[in-house]
Protein backbone atom coordinates (compact mmCIF):
# COMPACT_ATOMS: atom_id res chain seq x y z
CA UNK A 1 0.00 0.00 0.00
CA UNK A 2 2.79 1.96 0.74
CA UNK A 3 4.98 3.99 -2.03
CA UNK A 4 1.94 3.94 -4.34
CA UNK A 5 1.79 7.70 -3.96
CA UNK A 6 3.44 10.20 -5.21
CA UNK A 7 4.54 13.16 -3.00
CA UNK A 8 4.27 15.14 -5.50
CA UNK A 9 2.10 15.38 -8.68
CA UNK A 10 2.63 17.64 -11.78
CA UNK A 11 -1.25 18.27 -12.98
CA UNK A 12 -1.46 21.57 -15.12
CA UNK A 13 1.50 23.07 -16.61
CA UNK A 14 3.30 24.62 -19.47
CA UNK A 15 5.75 22.43 -21.45
CA UNK A 16 8.77 24.70 -19.98
CA UNK A 17 7.48 24.22 -16.45
CA UNK A 18 7.32 28.03 -15.92
CA UNK A 19 3.63 27.55 -15.21
CA UNK A 20 2.77 24.97 -13.24
CA UNK A 21 0.60 23.41 -10.33
CA UNK A 22 1.79 21.19 -8.05
CA UNK A 23 -0.20 18.86 -5.92
CA UNK A 24 1.82 17.94 -2.95
CA UNK A 25 0.27 14.95 -0.82
CA UNK A 26 0.51 14.62 3.14
CA UNK A 27 0.76 18.17 3.30
CA UNK A 28 -1.69 20.88 4.43
CA UNK A 29 -1.30 24.58 5.37
CA UNK A 30 1.69 24.73 7.70
CA UNK A 31 3.85 23.67 4.47
CA UNK A 32 1.43 25.29 2.22
CA UNK A 33 1.60 28.63 3.57
CA UNK A 34 5.30 28.96 4.76
CA UNK A 35 5.98 27.74 1.03
CA UNK A 36 4.09 29.80 -0.64
CA UNK A 37 5.08 32.75 1.75
CA UNK A 38 8.95 31.59 0.36
CA UNK A 39 8.32 31.63 -2.91
CA UNK A 40 6.07 34.89 -3.21
CA UNK A 41 10.06 36.64 -2.20
CA UNK A 42 11.40 35.48 -5.40
CA UNK A 43 11.38 38.23 -7.44
CA UNK A 44 11.14 35.88 -10.62
CA UNK A 45 7.50 34.53 -9.34
CA UNK A 46 4.97 36.49 -11.31
CA UNK A 47 2.21 34.54 -9.29
CA UNK A 48 2.10 31.69 -6.31
CA UNK A 49 -0.75 30.53 -4.36
CA UNK A 50 -1.93 27.28 -2.77
CA UNK A 51 -5.39 25.87 -1.90
CA UNK A 52 -6.43 22.74 0.36
CA UNK A 53 -8.99 21.46 -2.44
CA UNK A 54 -10.84 19.20 -0.44
CA UNK A 55 -10.67 18.97 3.74
CA UNK A 56 -11.21 15.11 3.47
CA UNK A 57 -8.36 15.00 0.89
CA UNK A 58 -4.71 15.13 2.61
CA UNK A 59 -3.08 17.64 -0.63
CA UNK A 60 -2.65 20.81 -1.02
CA UNK A 61 -2.37 22.29 -4.36
CA UNK A 62 0.52 24.44 -5.25
CA UNK A 63 0.42 27.35 -8.37
CA UNK A 64 3.64 28.61 -9.42
CA UNK A 65 3.94 31.31 -12.16
CA UNK A 66 7.20 32.56 -13.62
CA UNK A 67 8.42 35.61 -15.70
CA UNK A 68 10.99 34.86 -18.01
CA UNK A 69 10.05 31.32 -18.79
CA UNK A 70 12.05 30.57 -15.89
CA UNK A 71 11.20 26.82 -14.52
CA UNK A 72 9.15 26.65 -11.00
CA UNK A 73 10.45 23.74 -10.50
CA UNK A 74 13.73 25.36 -9.79
CA UNK A 75 12.24 28.04 -7.88
CA UNK A 76 10.06 25.24 -6.24
CA UNK A 77 13.21 23.64 -4.85
CA UNK A 78 15.30 26.80 -3.80
CA UNK A 79 12.20 27.71 -1.88
CA UNK A 80 12.58 24.60 0.06
CA UNK A 81 15.98 25.20 0.67
CA UNK A 82 15.73 28.67 1.93
CA UNK A 83 12.71 27.32 4.34
CA UNK A 84 14.82 24.44 5.35
CA UNK A 85 17.49 27.74 6.06
CA UNK A 86 14.91 29.27 7.65
CA UNK A 87 14.38 26.86 10.45
CA UNK A 88 17.94 26.04 11.10
CA UNK A 89 18.25 30.03 11.98
CA UNK A 90 15.49 29.88 13.90
CA UNK A 91 16.57 26.34 15.71
CA UNK A 92 20.06 28.01 16.28
CA UNK A 93 18.62 31.21 17.70
CA UNK A 94 16.57 29.76 19.84
CA UNK A 95 19.40 27.18 21.29
CA UNK A 96 21.34 30.08 21.73
CA UNK A 97 18.75 31.94 23.50
CA UNK A 98 18.22 28.98 25.80
CA UNK A 99 21.74 28.17 26.57
CA UNK A 100 22.47 31.76 27.95
CA UNK A 101 19.85 31.41 30.28
CA UNK A 102 18.98 34.98 30.54
CA UNK A 103 15.57 34.14 31.84
CA UNK A 104 12.91 34.01 34.49
CA UNK A 105 12.85 30.07 35.85
CA UNK A 106 9.30 30.09 38.01
CA UNK A 107 7.96 26.72 39.38
CA UNK A 108 4.43 25.53 38.44
CA UNK A 109 1.89 24.62 40.63
CA UNK A 110 0.62 21.18 39.66
CA UNK B 1 11.73 46.99 21.90
CA UNK B 2 11.42 50.91 22.17
CA UNK B 3 7.93 51.77 20.60
CA UNK B 4 9.42 54.80 18.95
CA UNK B 5 11.74 52.99 16.58
CA UNK B 6 9.17 50.36 15.35
CA UNK B 7 8.86 50.73 11.90
CA UNK B 8 4.79 51.86 10.87
CA UNK B 9 4.92 49.37 8.06
CA UNK B 10 5.35 46.49 11.16
CA UNK B 11 2.53 47.68 12.59
CA UNK B 12 -1.24 45.94 12.24
CA UNK B 13 -3.33 49.01 13.67
CA UNK B 14 -6.23 48.16 15.86
CA UNK B 15 -9.48 50.37 16.01
CA UNK B 16 -12.36 50.98 17.78
CA UNK B 17 -14.34 48.85 15.02
CA UNK B 18 -11.68 47.32 12.57
CA UNK B 19 -7.85 46.34 12.16
CA UNK B 20 -6.12 47.79 9.76
CA UNK B 21 -3.00 46.51 7.59
CA UNK B 22 -3.18 43.57 8.30
CA UNK B 23 -1.91 41.33 5.89
CA UNK B 24 2.07 40.96 5.64
CA UNK B 25 3.47 42.97 2.17
CA UNK B 26 7.08 42.38 2.29
CA UNK B 27 6.99 41.26 -0.99
CA UNK B 28 9.47 42.19 -4.41
CA UNK B 29 7.72 43.88 -6.74
CA UNK B 30 5.01 45.27 -3.43
CA UNK B 31 6.96 49.11 -3.01
CA UNK B 32 8.37 50.47 -6.25
CA UNK B 33 12.12 50.72 -6.10
CA UNK B 34 12.63 48.78 -2.94
CA UNK B 35 14.04 45.15 -3.11
CA UNK B 36 12.27 42.77 -0.75
CA UNK B 37 13.57 39.64 -2.58
CA UNK B 38 14.92 36.57 -0.26
CA UNK B 39 18.26 37.55 1.23
CA UNK B 40 19.45 34.81 4.15
CA UNK B 41 22.17 37.20 6.09
CA UNK B 42 19.40 40.19 6.31
CA UNK B 43 16.68 37.18 8.24
CA UNK B 44 19.79 36.16 10.14
CA UNK B 45 20.51 39.86 11.10
CA UNK B 46 17.14 40.92 11.86
CA UNK B 47 15.58 37.63 13.42
CA UNK B 48 15.56 37.42 17.01
CA UNK B 49 14.40 34.79 19.27
CA UNK B 50 14.29 35.11 23.08
CA UNK B 51 13.41 32.85 25.89
CA UNK B 52 11.12 34.84 28.31
CA UNK B 53 10.53 32.69 31.36
CA UNK B 54 10.51 28.71 31.64
CA UNK B 55 8.76 26.64 34.38
CA UNK B 56 8.61 22.50 34.49
CA UNK B 57 5.62 22.68 32.24
CA UNK B 58 5.40 25.73 30.46
CA UNK B 59 7.47 28.26 28.16
CA UNK B 60 7.63 31.85 26.68
CA UNK B 61 9.62 32.55 24.28
CA UNK B 62 9.63 35.47 21.38
CA UNK B 63 10.29 35.02 17.95
CA UNK B 64 10.64 38.27 15.89
CA UNK B 65 11.23 39.05 12.74
CA UNK B 66 9.70 35.85 10.80
CA UNK B 67 6.29 35.82 8.71
CA UNK B 68 3.42 34.63 10.17
CA UNK B 69 3.32 31.47 8.03
CA UNK B 70 6.38 30.62 9.35
CA UNK B 71 5.58 31.00 12.86
CA UNK B 72 2.13 29.12 12.16
CA UNK B 73 4.04 26.42 10.71
CA UNK B 74 5.64 25.61 13.65
CA UNK B 75 2.46 26.33 16.37
CA UNK B 76 0.79 24.03 13.89
CA UNK B 77 3.41 21.08 13.97
CA UNK B 78 3.88 21.26 18.00
CA UNK B 79 0.08 21.27 18.22
CA UNK B 80 -0.52 18.50 15.19
CA UNK B 81 3.19 16.49 13.87
CA UNK B 82 5.52 16.18 16.96
CA UNK B 83 4.92 12.45 17.90
CA UNK B 84 4.00 10.80 21.31
CA UNK B 85 2.94 7.66 22.68
CA UNK B 86 -0.23 7.10 24.32
CA UNK B 87 -2.69 4.26 24.66
CA UNK B 88 -4.80 3.12 21.54
CA UNK B 89 -6.15 -0.48 21.88
CA UNK B 90 -7.33 -1.50 25.06
CA UNK B 91 -8.63 -4.94 25.58
CA UNK B 92 -10.90 -5.45 28.55
CA UNK B 93 -11.08 -8.77 30.48
CA UNK B 94 -13.52 -7.66 32.92
CA UNK B 95 -15.26 -4.19 33.58
CA UNK B 96 -17.76 -4.39 36.09
CA UNK B 97 -17.95 -0.77 37.37
CA UNK B 98 -20.70 2.20 36.67
CA UNK B 99 -17.86 3.34 33.75
CA UNK B 100 -18.84 1.70 30.27
CA UNK B 101 -15.46 -0.23 28.59
CA UNK B 102 -15.44 2.53 25.40
CA UNK B 103 -15.82 5.86 28.08
CA UNK B 104 -12.91 4.31 30.13
CA UNK B 105 -11.18 3.11 27.32
CA UNK B 106 -10.97 6.81 25.68
CA UNK B 107 -10.10 8.40 28.89
CA UNK B 108 -7.21 5.78 29.13
CA UNK B 109 -5.95 6.87 25.68
CA UNK B 110 -6.14 10.56 27.10
CA UNK B 111 -3.80 9.71 30.34
CA UNK B 112 -0.14 11.58 29.02
CA UNK B 113 2.49 8.84 29.51
CA UNK B 114 6.42 9.74 29.79
CA UNK B 115 8.02 7.66 27.16
CA UNK B 116 10.29 9.08 25.14
CA UNK B 117 9.34 8.60 21.27
CA UNK B 118 12.68 8.06 19.53
CA UNK B 119 12.63 5.15 21.38
CA UNK B 120 9.54 3.74 19.74
CA UNK B 121 8.87 3.48 16.10
CA UNK B 122 5.59 4.22 14.41
CA UNK B 123 3.15 1.59 14.23
CA UNK B 124 1.52 1.45 10.91
CA UNK B 125 -2.15 -0.09 10.34
CA UNK B 126 -1.08 -3.22 9.36
CA UNK B 127 2.18 -3.79 11.39
CA UNK B 128 1.85 -6.72 14.02
CA UNK B 129 2.72 -5.40 17.86
CA UNK B 130 6.48 -5.78 18.20
CA UNK B 131 8.45 -4.66 21.06
CA UNK B 132 9.50 -1.27 19.17
CA UNK B 133 6.31 -0.36 18.33
CA UNK B 134 3.96 -1.21 21.21
CA UNK B 135 4.33 -1.05 24.97
CA UNK B 136 1.98 -3.47 27.12
CA UNK B 137 0.19 -2.30 29.82
CA UNK B 138 -1.93 -4.28 32.39
CA UNK B 139 -4.47 -2.93 34.75
CA UNK B 140 -5.86 -5.28 37.07
CA UNK B 141 -8.09 -3.94 40.07
CA UNK B 142 -10.65 -4.76 42.53
CA UNK B 143 -12.42 -2.71 45.24
CA UNK B 144 -13.28 -4.35 48.38
CA UNK B 145 -14.53 -3.63 51.79
CA UNK B 146 -11.81 -2.63 54.22
CA UNK B 147 -12.04 -4.53 57.73
CA UNK B 148 -10.12 -2.30 59.46
CA UNK B 149 -12.17 1.17 58.28
CA UNK B 150 -12.64 3.27 61.36
CA UNK B 151 -15.98 2.80 62.85
CA UNK B 152 -18.72 5.43 61.45
CA UNK B 153 -16.89 6.87 58.80
CA UNK B 154 -18.46 7.79 55.52
CA UNK B 155 -15.37 8.30 53.81
CA UNK B 156 -14.91 5.87 50.27
CA UNK B 157 -10.98 5.64 50.96
CA UNK B 158 -11.60 4.45 54.42
CA UNK B 159 -14.41 2.35 53.80
CA UNK B 160 -13.08 0.35 50.81
CA UNK B 161 -9.68 -0.82 49.29
CA UNK B 162 -9.19 0.41 45.71
CA UNK B 163 -11.75 2.42 45.95
CA UNK B 164 -10.63 4.62 42.90
CA UNK B 165 -8.76 3.42 39.35
CA UNK B 166 -5.86 5.40 39.52
CA UNK B 167 -3.65 6.42 36.76
CA UNK B 168 -0.81 5.28 38.75
CA UNK B 169 -2.56 1.36 38.54
CA UNK B 170 -1.28 1.24 35.30
CA UNK B 171 1.45 -1.39 34.92
CA UNK B 172 3.69 -2.11 32.72
CA UNK B 173 4.97 -5.49 31.15
CA UNK B 174 8.43 -5.40 29.58
CA UNK B 175 8.47 -7.13 26.32
CA UNK B 176 11.32 -8.56 24.36
CA UNK B 177 14.49 -5.73 24.66
CA UNK B 178 12.44 -2.75 26.27
CA UNK B 179 13.55 -3.89 29.51
CA UNK B 180 17.06 -2.41 28.59
CA UNK B 181 15.66 0.13 25.84
CA UNK B 182 13.74 1.62 29.29
CA UNK B 183 15.61 1.39 31.95
CA UNK B 184 16.55 4.33 33.04
CA UNK B 185 12.75 5.81 32.41
CA UNK B 186 9.91 3.40 33.44
CA UNK B 187 7.18 3.86 30.99
CA UNK B 188 4.55 5.06 33.80
CA UNK B 189 1.79 8.01 33.48
CA UNK B 190 3.47 11.45 34.13
CA UNK B 191 0.77 12.00 36.34
CA UNK B 192 0.20 9.07 38.83
CA UNK B 193 -2.87 10.47 40.55
CA UNK B 194 -5.34 11.14 37.89
CA UNK B 195 -8.70 9.25 38.67
CA UNK B 196 -10.03 7.14 35.86
CA UNK B 197 -12.66 5.45 37.28
CA UNK B 198 -14.47 5.19 40.74
CA UNK B 199 -15.03 1.34 42.30
CA UNK B 200 -17.41 -0.22 44.81
CA UNK B 201 -17.01 -3.29 46.49
CA UNK B 202 -17.47 -6.38 44.70
CA UNK B 203 -16.47 -4.06 40.95
CA UNK B 204 -13.23 -4.82 39.08
CA UNK B 205 -11.41 -3.71 36.11
CA UNK B 206 -8.81 -6.00 33.83
CA UNK B 207 -7.83 -5.23 31.09
CA UNK B 208 -4.72 -4.88 28.63
CA UNK B 209 -3.62 -1.69 26.97
CA UNK B 210 -1.43 -1.07 24.22
CA UNK B 211 0.39 2.23 23.67
CA UNK B 212 1.82 3.01 20.63
CA UNK B 213 3.62 6.24 18.81
CA UNK B 214 1.39 8.41 16.83
CA UNK B 215 0.59 12.43 15.92
CA UNK B 216 -1.54 14.72 17.10
CA UNK B 217 -3.44 15.16 13.42
CA UNK B 218 -4.71 11.38 14.25
CA UNK B 219 -5.56 11.96 17.76
CA UNK B 220 -5.62 15.12 19.92
CA UNK B 221 -4.19 12.36 22.93
CA UNK B 222 -1.00 11.99 20.58
CA UNK B 223 -0.62 15.97 21.39
CA UNK B 224 2.56 16.53 23.26
CA UNK B 225 1.38 19.99 24.27
CA UNK B 226 -1.74 21.32 26.16
CA UNK B 227 -2.03 24.50 24.71
CA UNK B 228 0.82 26.01 21.85
CA UNK B 229 -0.42 29.26 20.76
CA UNK B 230 1.14 33.00 19.84
CA UNK B 231 0.17 36.74 20.32
CA UNK B 232 1.45 39.90 18.85
CA UNK B 233 3.25 42.37 20.64
CA UNK B 234 0.97 44.84 21.48
CA UNK B 235 1.83 48.61 20.82
CA UNK B 236 0.30 51.29 22.63
CA UNK B 237 1.43 55.13 21.49
CA UNK B 238 0.23 57.75 23.55
CA UNK B 239 -0.24 61.12 20.99
CA UNK B 240 -1.52 63.68 23.40
CA UNK B 241 -0.47 63.98 27.10
CA UNK B 242 -3.77 62.49 29.43
CA UNK B 243 -4.69 64.94 31.57
CA UNK B 244 -3.35 63.97 35.19
CA UNK B 245 -6.77 64.38 36.51
CA UNK B 246 -7.78 61.21 33.82
CA UNK B 247 -4.46 59.21 34.96
CA UNK B 248 -5.71 56.80 37.15
CA UNK B 249 -8.74 55.99 34.68
CA UNK B 250 -6.55 55.85 31.48
CA UNK B 251 -4.56 53.09 33.68
CA UNK B 252 -7.19 50.98 34.36
CA UNK B 253 -8.49 51.09 30.77
CA UNK B 254 -5.51 48.85 30.45
CA UNK B 255 -4.20 45.60 32.14
CA UNK B 256 -2.33 45.83 35.36
CA UNK B 257 1.49 47.50 34.62
CA UNK B 258 0.81 48.33 31.65
CA UNK B 259 0.31 52.11 32.21
CA UNK B 260 3.05 54.30 34.64
CA UNK B 261 1.76 57.22 36.41
CA UNK B 262 4.73 59.14 37.63
CA UNK B 263 3.47 59.73 41.47
CA UNK B 264 5.04 63.09 41.62
CA UNK B 265 4.17 65.07 37.80
CA UNK B 266 1.17 62.45 37.31
CA UNK B 267 2.39 61.97 33.50
CA UNK B 268 1.49 58.96 32.08
CA UNK B 269 3.70 57.05 30.03
CA UNK B 270 3.75 53.02 28.98
CA UNK B 271 5.81 50.60 30.24
CA UNK B 272 8.21 48.99 27.75
CA UNK B 273 8.77 46.51 29.82
CA UNK B 274 5.07 45.32 30.44
CA UNK B 275 3.60 46.27 27.74
CA UNK B 276 3.63 42.69 26.40
CA UNK B 277 0.96 41.72 29.04
CA UNK B 278 -1.78 44.09 27.38
CA UNK B 279 -4.46 42.01 26.43
CA UNK B 280 -5.56 45.19 23.71
CA UNK B 281 -8.93 44.72 25.10
CA UNK B 282 -9.53 48.37 23.42
CA UNK B 283 -11.47 49.91 26.23
CA UNK B 284 -9.61 53.32 26.14
CA UNK B 285 -11.35 53.31 22.72
CA UNK B 286 -14.67 53.31 24.36
CA UNK B 287 -14.20 56.90 26.48
CA UNK B 288 -14.55 60.08 24.76
CA UNK B 289 -12.61 61.59 26.63
CA UNK B 290 -9.46 59.73 25.14
CA UNK B 291 -10.56 60.20 21.54
CA UNK B 292 -7.48 60.31 19.72
CA UNK B 293 -4.96 60.48 22.64
CA UNK B 294 -3.54 56.70 21.95
CA UNK B 295 -3.08 54.83 19.39
CA UNK B 296 -3.12 51.26 19.56
CA UNK B 297 -1.82 48.46 17.39
CA UNK B 298 0.35 45.20 17.11
CA UNK B 299 3.65 44.55 16.00
CA UNK B 300 3.32 41.98 12.80
CA UNK B 301 6.05 40.38 13.17
CA UNK B 302 6.88 39.98 16.84
CA UNK B 303 5.37 36.99 17.91
CA UNK B 304 4.93 35.34 21.88
CA UNK B 305 4.64 32.15 21.62
CA UNK B 306 3.17 30.17 24.76
CA UNK B 307 4.12 26.31 25.00
CA UNK B 308 2.28 24.26 27.62
CA UNK B 309 4.21 21.08 27.90
CA UNK B 310 2.13 17.49 28.87
CA UNK B 311 3.55 14.25 28.56
CA UNK B 312 7.17 13.20 28.17
CA UNK B 313 9.35 16.85 26.27
CA UNK B 314 10.45 19.18 28.74
CA UNK B 315 8.75 22.34 27.25
CA UNK B 316 11.94 23.95 26.07
CA UNK B 317 12.14 20.72 24.12
CA UNK B 318 9.02 20.73 21.92
CA UNK B 319 10.46 23.70 19.75
CA UNK B 320 13.39 22.29 18.84
CA UNK B 321 11.49 18.74 18.02
CA UNK B 322 8.88 21.07 15.79
CA UNK B 323 11.95 22.47 13.88
CA UNK B 324 13.54 18.88 13.54
CA UNK B 325 10.08 17.65 11.75
CA UNK B 326 9.50 20.85 9.50
CA UNK B 327 13.14 20.41 8.27
CA UNK B 328 11.83 16.31 7.70
CA UNK B 329 8.88 17.15 6.12
CA UNK B 330 11.15 19.90 3.72
CA UNK B 331 13.53 17.66 3.07
CA UNK B 332 10.77 15.04 2.10
CA UNK B 333 9.28 16.93 -0.33
CA UNK B 334 12.41 18.43 -1.62
CA UNK B 335 13.61 15.12 -2.86
CA UNK B 336 10.75 14.40 -4.28
CA UNK B 337 10.99 17.85 -6.20
CA UNK B 338 13.96 16.59 -7.47
CA UNK B 339 12.88 13.33 -8.70
CA UNK B 340 10.14 15.14 -11.19
CA UNK B 341 13.26 17.78 -12.21
CA UNK B 342 15.18 14.10 -13.04
CA UNK B 343 12.07 13.18 -14.72
CA UNK B 344 11.25 15.85 -17.06
CA UNK B 345 14.88 16.48 -17.94
CA UNK B 346 14.83 12.72 -19.25
CA UNK B 347 11.63 13.58 -20.93
CA UNK B 348 13.03 16.26 -22.50
CA UNK B 349 16.13 14.68 -23.77
CA UNK B 350 14.10 11.91 -25.36
CA UNK B 351 11.87 14.31 -27.09
CA UNK B 352 15.17 15.36 -28.60
CA UNK B 353 16.57 12.14 -29.48
CA UNK B 354 13.12 11.09 -31.45
CA UNK B 355 13.88 14.41 -33.48
CA UNK B 356 17.47 13.85 -34.36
Amino acid sequence: MAETVEKIKLLKSSPDLSTATYQIHDESHTIGNSLRWMLMKNPKVEFCGYSVPHPSENVINVRIQMYDNVSSLDALISALDELDKVCETVEDGYLASLREGKFERWVERT
Amino acid sequence: MPSETVDSRRLVGVLAERVTNVSSNDFPGHYPGEDHSWDLTNFQKNLTVKVQRLSQHSIDFDIVGVDASIANAFRRIMIAEVPTVAIEQVFVWNNNTVIVDEILAHRLGLVPLNVDPSLMIMKGPDDPPTDQNTLVFHVDITCERNPKAPKGTLNPHELYINSEFLSSHLTWTPAGEQEEVFADNKPAPTNSNIVLAKLRPGQQINMELHAVKGVGKDHAKFSPVATASYRLLPQIKIIKPIPPSKAEKFQKCFSPGVIKIDPRTQEVSVDEKNVRNDTVSREVLRHPEFAGSVELSRVRDYFLFNVESEGPYAPERILPEAIKVMREKLAVIRQAAEALRDKSTTIDSDVVMTDS
